[in-house]
C-alpha cells in the first residue's frame, strides 16, 4: 500500500509543476499585460512596475523566482484588488466554493446511488425507464440554462427562495447553487451506480450469496453494494474536477463570492498573480484529492492492493 | 414412472448400421460455416448459434446489418437518431428556408426603432398571434428561430471538428502506443495519465483569455483547437487497448510476414478494426465538447459576436430570464434536446456495436 | 427427516421457461426424478441443455425475469418448494440444500474476507455468535484441507489459487451439514489435476456426512466413478435416465450413445475421435419432431415430425427417443463380448466429421 501511495506521489508532484508551468507559460506568450489592458499609463509608471516584477528580467529567472514563491505558498498580490494578497484573496473566497461544492457532491451521491441502485434492483421497471430518462436529462441539459429555469419557478414565479445573493451557510441562497451544481453528477452518479450494480448483480458470487439463503437486502447491502459502487468511487476525481467547472458556472449564475468568480474575473482582467494563484492551489488540492480517492479505492478493493 | 409402450416397432432396420447397404437418406449436415465441435462440450455462444442457425452470419457485412438492426430496436436510439438528423438539417438549412419564406435573416435587426423589440413566440408587434417568429425575437429584435438555427450550425460545428480532432490525434497516439508496445507504449501512456488528471478547463479558460482572437473567426479557431486537443485522451486509451489485443492475431502476422510496411499494418489492418469502440466514443465526445462549448461562452470566452453559438444565445438569454423568459428557454432547451438525443443515440450505438462494452 | 416414497428430493415435471426477445425458451421441459438419502445423482449434459437451470429451479434462484418457473413440483423433506412462501424457501437454502458453482475464480466475494463469508452461513442459519462461527469457519478450512487454515481464515478469495477457492465453497457449502449438495460443475473450471483432487474431496465429505449429492457436468469422465444414478439432458428434456453402471453399459438413447463414444478412450485402436454432428439446438426455435433429430444417426423421417416418447426399456431405464427399445436392444447385444468383437463398426466416422 506504501509503495502505490509512493507511486501515486511520483506522479502526482511533477503533474502540479506542469500544471503551474502551462499556466506560467500562457501568460507569458500572450502579447500584451494587466497593464495594456487598463487606461494607458505614463511611461516612468511604467518602468516602475516593470522593475518591480521584474519584467525586464530574462524569463528562466522570472519562472524560477515565481516557481519558487509558489512552492512557498507564496502566491503575491493581486494587480486589481490592490494591497490584497492571493492568499487573502483565496482564504475568503475558498469557504463560499467548497460549501456549494461539498454540499452539492453529498446531495448527488445520496441522491445518485439510491436512484441507481433502485434502477438496477428494478431493472426494466418503469422505475427504471423513468429515472434513466430524466438522468439523461440531468446529463443533457446544462446548469447554466437549469439555474435561471429553477430561478425563474422558484424566485421569480414562487417567490420561494432568494435567486442570486449569498447570505453563508446555513440559509436559503444556499439550495438553489447546490441543485443546480449537483443535478449533473446526480446524474452521471445514478447512472453509474446502476450500470456497477447491474453488473454486480449478476455475477456469480450474487448468486452465491442468493444460494446461501440469505434475503434480497441482505445480499444487496453485504455484497452487491461494494462492488457496485466502486466506478461512483473512482468518479469521483473526475468528478471533483467537474464540480470545480461547475462551481465556476454556479457562482457566476449566482453572483456568489467564490473562487471560481474570482478565477473568471481575474482571467478577463489579466491579474496574473491571481490567475498563478487560484490555477496553483486548485491544482494542488484537485490532485491531492485525487490522491485520496485513489487511496480509499485501494482500501474498498483488495484486489487492488497487491 | 409411467410405463409407456413404445410408438413405433422395434424392427424397423437401422440402415446407417447396415454392412453393405447405402443409408437411403443422408443425415442433415451442418451448413457452410457452422461450427463442428469435437467434444460434448461447445465452445460458441448461444447467440453466435442462433444468428448462425438462421443463417445471419453470413459475410463480415453482415456484422454491421446485424449492429443496424440492433439499433433500429432500441427506440430511444431511433429517437436520438430521428432528432439529430431534424436538427442537423434544420440547422444546416434552416436559416436559407427561413428567409425564402419570411425574408428574415438571423442579423436582420428591424428598423422601425417604435418596434416592440422582444417579441414572445408567435406573436406579431401588434400582439396578435402571428406564425412569423415560432421562437419570438431577441432583444433587439432579430428573429430567434433563424439565430437558433443558425447557433446550431456552429455548435454542431464546434462538436463535429473538435470530435475529428481528437479522433485523429487520439486514434493515431493510441494506435501507435499499443502497436510498438514496451517502454514506448508505457511512456505514451503516462504520458496520457498525467494529462488526465490535469484540470484541463482550467488551462482553456487561461489559454483562451491570454490569446483572446481579435476577429470572431479566430475566436473560433482557438475554441477548436482548445477543445480538440484536450478531449483525445479517452479515444487514445480505447484505440491503444483494442489495438493490443488485435495485433497479435493472425491477420496482423500475415499481414507482417508479407512484407506489408508498419504504418500500413497500423492504419489499414489494425485501424479499420478499432471502428466500433471508435464510433461508439465519438458519438459520446460530440456532445461532451459541444457542452464544453457552450460553457465557455457562457464564461464568456466562447464564441464571440457577431458569431453565435447556443451557448452564447443562452448567456443572452440569461440576461432577461425575468422578462423574456423565451429568449434563454428556446435556445437552452433547443441544445439540451440535441445533447440528450446525441447521447442515447451513443447509448444505442455501445449496445448494437459492442454489447461487451455494455454497461447501461 | 420426512421423505415421501424414501425419496428426500422429488421433482416432477419441472418446467422453466425464459421469455427473451427471440421468443420462448423452454430451457428446462418437463423434467423428473427422484433422489433417496444418500444418493448421488449425475445429469449429464451440453451447455445449454438445461442442467444448471434444473437445479437453480430447484433452491428457486432463476432471475425472474426473465425466467419462470412455469410448473411442476419440487418437494422436498414432504414439502413442494415451488409453493413455499419466499421466507421459507431461504431457510432451505444453505442450510439444507447447499451449492457449489463452476467458477470458483468467480463465486467467491471479491470485496469479503473467507472468514466472513463463511461466518455468515453458521451465523445466518445456525443463529451462532461471531466467536463460535469463526472456530467453525477454521474448522470447515481444515476438513476440506486447506494448509494453515487458521491463518488463511483472513485472506480474501483472490490469495487463494483456483483449487484452493473451490475448497473454500464445499467448505461453505458443507457449513450447515446440508442434506443435499448440489454441486453444478464443480471441477469444470479447474486444472485437470486438481479436478480430480476436488472431486475425490466431495466424494469424500459425503461419506462422511452422508449427503445427498446432485453433480452436474458435460463430462461423463467425471460422473463414472461417483454417481448412482444418471440423468442425460438435451434441450431442456430427459433424453435418458438410469442407474450409472447401466447407462454406460447399455445406452438406449442415440444421444447418449454419441456422448459416450465422443469421450476419448486411450485403449481403442487409433482412428479419429467421433463427434455428433452439428451444433445444439435452437432452444428458442424447436422443431416439432425430436430435438436431436437433425444430428442423429438414427433419425428417421418420424423424428423430425413426431416427438418422441419417454420409453421404459427396463425398470429404472427410460430413454426418450422413438427407437429406444431398438437402441437398447443393439447396446445389449453389442455389450455381451461374443457379439461385440466382430460387430464394431462404429469407428466409422460420420461424414461431416472429416469436414472442417
Amino acid at each position: 500500500m506504501l509503495r502505490f501511495i509512493i507511486r501515486r506521489l511520483i506522479i502526482t508532484i511533477p503533474t502540479i509543476l506542469v500544471v503551474i508551468t502551462i499556466t506560467w507559460g500562457l501568460i507569458r506568450l500572450a502579447p500584451g499585460n494587466f497593464y495594456t489592458s487598463e487606461k494607458a499609463l505614463p511611461a516612468a509608471i511604467e518602468r516602475n512596475i516593470r522593475d518591480k516584477y521584474g519584467l525586464d528580467r530574462p524569463w528562466y529567472e522570472q519562472y524560477l523566482k515565481t516557481m519558487g514563491q509558489i512552492l512557498r505558498f507564496d502566491f503575491g498580490t493581486s494587480l486589481k484588488y490592490e494591497g490584497q494578497s492571493v492568499n487573502e484573496i483565496i482564504a475568503r473566497s475558498l469557504p463560499v466554493s467548497a460549501t456549494v461544492g461539498i454540499l452539492a457532491y453529498l446531495l448527488a451521491l445520496i441522491v445518485g446511488i439510491t436512484v441507481g441502485s433502485i434502477a438496477a434492483i428494478k431493472q426494466n421497471s418503469k422505475w427504471d425507464y423513468a429515472s434513466m430518462t430524466l438522468a439523461m436529462l440531468g446529463i443533457s441539459i446544462p446548469n447554466f440554462v437549469l439555474g435561471p429555469i429553477l430561478v425563474l419557478f422558484f424566485s421569480m414565479t414562487l417567490y420561494w427562495l432568494p435567486p442570486s445573493r449569498w447570505d453563508g451557510f446555513p440559509s436559503k441562497s444556499v439550495i438553489l447553487p447546490v441543485i443546480t451544481l449537483s443535478a449533473l453528477y446526480m446524474a452521471y452518479i445514478a447512472r453509474l451506480t446502476r450500470a456497477g450494480m447491474l453488473e454486480v448483480l449478476r455475477s456469480d458470487y450474487i448468486r452465491t450469496a442468493r444460494s446461501k439463503g440469505l434475503s434480497e437486502t441482505q445480499v444487496v447491502i453485504r455484497h452487491a453494494l461494494r462492488g457496485g459502487l466502486l466506478p461512483v468511487v473512482s468518479y469521483t476525481g473526475p468528478a471533483l474536477a467537474f464540480l470545480l467547472t461547475g462551481t465556476v458556472v454556479v457562482e457566476r449564475l449566482f453572483v456568489l463570492p467564490g473562487l471560481g468568480n474570482y478565477f473568471i474575473q481575474a482571467s478577463l482582467n489579466r491579474d496574473e498573480p491571481l490567475i498563478l494563484g487560484i490555477v496553483a492551489f486548485i491544482s494542488i488540492t484537485l490532485l491531492t484529492m485525487n490522491l485520496l480517492v485513489d487511496i480509499a479505492y485501494g482500501y474498498l478493493d483488495p484486489r487492488i492492493r497487491h | 414412472m409411467d410405463d409407456k409402450p413404445p410408438l413405433i416397432s422395434p424392427q424397423k432396420p437401422e440402415p446407417a448400421f447396415t454392412p453393405s447397404g447405402t443409408p437411403p437418406a443422408p443425415p442433415i449436415r451442418p451448413r457452410e460455416g457452422d461450427v463442428i465441435h469435437t467434444g460434448p462440450e461447445l465452445a460458441v455462444g448461444e447467440a453466435d448459434v442462433r444468428s448462425a442457425e438462421r443463417g445471419e452470419f453470413v459475410a463480415g457485412t453482415s456484422l454491421w446489418r446485424d449492429a443496424w438492426r440492433r439499433l433500429l430496436k432500441n427506440r430511444l436510439a431511433v429517437f436520438g437518431m430521428v432528432i439529430v438528423a431534424t436538427i442537423t438539417l434544420g440547422s444546416v438549412t434552416g436559416p436559407f428556408v427561413i428567409k425564402q419564406v419570411t425574408g428574415l435573416t438571423p442579423d436582420y435587426i428591424p428598423t422601425n426603432i417604435a418596434a416592440l423589440k422582444s417579441l414572445p413566440p408567435f406573436t406579431a408587434p401588434d400582439g396578435s398571434f402571428s406564425w412569423l417568429h415560432p421562437m419570438g425575437t431577441d432583444n433587439q429584435g432579430r428573429d430567434l428561430l433563424a439565430r437558433v438555427l443558425q447557433g446550431g450550425q456552429i455548435s454542431l460545428m464546434v462538436g463535429v471538428i473538435a470530435t475529428l480532432m481528437s479522433l485523429i490525434i487520439g486514434v493515431s497516439y493510441g494506435a501507435v502506443a499499443g502497436y510498438f508496445g514496451g517502454r514506448l507504449d508505457s511512456v505514451m501512456m503516462r504520458l496520457v495519465d498525467v494529462l488526465y488528471s490535469l484540470p484541463y478547463i482550467i488551462i482553456i479558460i487561461v489559454l483562451l483569455s491570454m490569446f483572446r482572437s481579435q476577429t470572431a473567426r479566430g475566436q473560433l479557431i482557438l475554441l477548436f483547437l482548445a477543445l480538440g486537443s484536450v478531449s483525445w485522451l479517452t479515444m487514445a486509451r480505447i484505440v491503444r487497448g483494442q489495438v493490443l489485443s488485435l495485433k497479435n492475431q493472425e491477420f496482423v502476422l500475415a499481414a507482417r510476414a508479407t512484407g506489408v510496411s508498419t504504418p500500413r499494418i497500423i492504419f489499414r489492418h489494425l485501424v479499420p478494426n478499432t471502428i466500433g469502440p471508435v464510433i461508439v466514443y465519438a458519438t459520446l465526445t460530440i456532445p461532451t465538447i459541444m457542452l464544453t462549448e457552450a460553457f465557455l461562452s457562457f464564461l464568456g470566452f466562447g464564441v464571440q459576436p457577431p458569431i453565435a453559438s447556443w451557448g452564447s444565445l443562452t448567456t443572452d438569454g440569461i440576461q432577461n430570464i425575468a422578462i423574456f423568459p423565451w429568449q434563454l428557454i428556446c435556445p437552452g432547451l433547443t441544445m439540451g434536446l440535441t445533447l440528450f438525443a446525441l447521447n442515447f443515440l451513443g447509448d444505442g450505438l455501445r449496445d448494437a456495436l459492442d454489447p461487451q462494452m455494455r454497461k447501461f | 427427516m420426512i421423505t415421501r416414497n424414501g425419496n428426500l428430493l422429488e421433482v416432477r415435471d419441472l418446467r422453466t421457461y425464459f421469455h427473451t426477445e427471440d421468443g420462448t425458451v423452454k430451457a428446462v421441459d418437463g423434467v423428473t426424478f427422484n433422489l433417496r438419502p444418500g444418493e448421488t445423482l449425475g445429469i449429464v449434459g451440453e451447455s445449454g441443455s438445461g442442467k444448471s437451470v434444473t437445479n437453480l429451479s430447484i433452491v428457486r434462484l432463476i432471475q425472474s425475469p426473465p425466467g419462470q418457473i412455469v410448473s411442476g413440483e419440487v418437494v422436498f423433506d414432504g414439502r413442494d418448494i415451488l409453493r413455499l412462501p419466499e421466507a421459507e424457501v431461504r431457510r432451505i437454502r444453505g442450510r439444507r440444500i447447499a451449492m457449489i458453482f463452476q467458477d470458483p475464480m468467480t463465486s467467491l466475494n471479491p470485496f469479503m474476507k473467507i472468514s466472513r463469508q463463511l461466518m455468515e452461513m453458521t451465523r445466518l442459519h445456525l443463529g451462532y455468535s461471531k466467536a463460535q462461527a469463526y472456530a467453525h469457519a477454521v474448522k470447515m478450512l481444515e476438513t476440506v484441507g486447506i494448509p494453515d487454515a487458521p491463518r488463511r481464515v483472513d485472506g480474501f478469495p483472490h490469495e487463494f489459487s483456483g483449487g484452493m477457492r473451490q475448497r473454500v465453497m464445499i467448505a461453505m457449502a458443507l457449513s450447515c451439514q446440508p442434506e443435499l449438495l448440489i454441486a453444478d460443475e464443480p471441477s469444470s473450471a479447474l486444472d485437470v489435476t486438481i479436478q480430480a483432487q476436488i472431486l475425490e474431496l466431495i466424494k469424500t465429505l459425503k461419506q462422511e456426512t452422508g449427503t445427498s449429492v446432485i453433480l452436474v457436468t458435460h463430462d461423463l469422465g467425471v460422473v463414472a466413478g461417483m454417481t448412482d444414478d444418471l440423468i442425460v439432458m438435451y434441450a431442456g428434456k430427459i433424453f435418458e435416465q438410469a442407474p450409472t453402471r447401466e447407462l454406460f453399459a447399455v445406452p438406449g438413447n442415440p444421444y447418449t450413445k454419441g456422448l459416450l463414444r465422443s469421450v476419448p478412450d486411450p485403449t481403442s485402436a487409433r482412428g479419429p475421435l467421433y463427434q455428433i454432428s452439428g451444433l445444439p439446438p435452437d432452444v428458442a426455435h424447436l422443431p416439432p419432431g425430436c430435438p436431436f433429430a437433425p444430428r442423429c444417426d438414427r433419425a428417421e423421417e418420424i423424428c423430425s415430425k413426431e416427438f418422441p416418447p419417454l420409453v421404459e426399456v427396463n425398470q429404472d431405464h427410460h430413454s426418450l427417443c422413438h427407437f429406444a427399445k431398438e437402441v437398447y436392444a443393439q447396446s445389449v447385444a453389442r455389450s455381451s463380448p461374443s457379439i461385440g468383437m466382430r460387430d464394431k463398426p462404429e469407428l466409422i466416422p460420420h461424414p461431416s466429421a472429416g469436414k472442417k
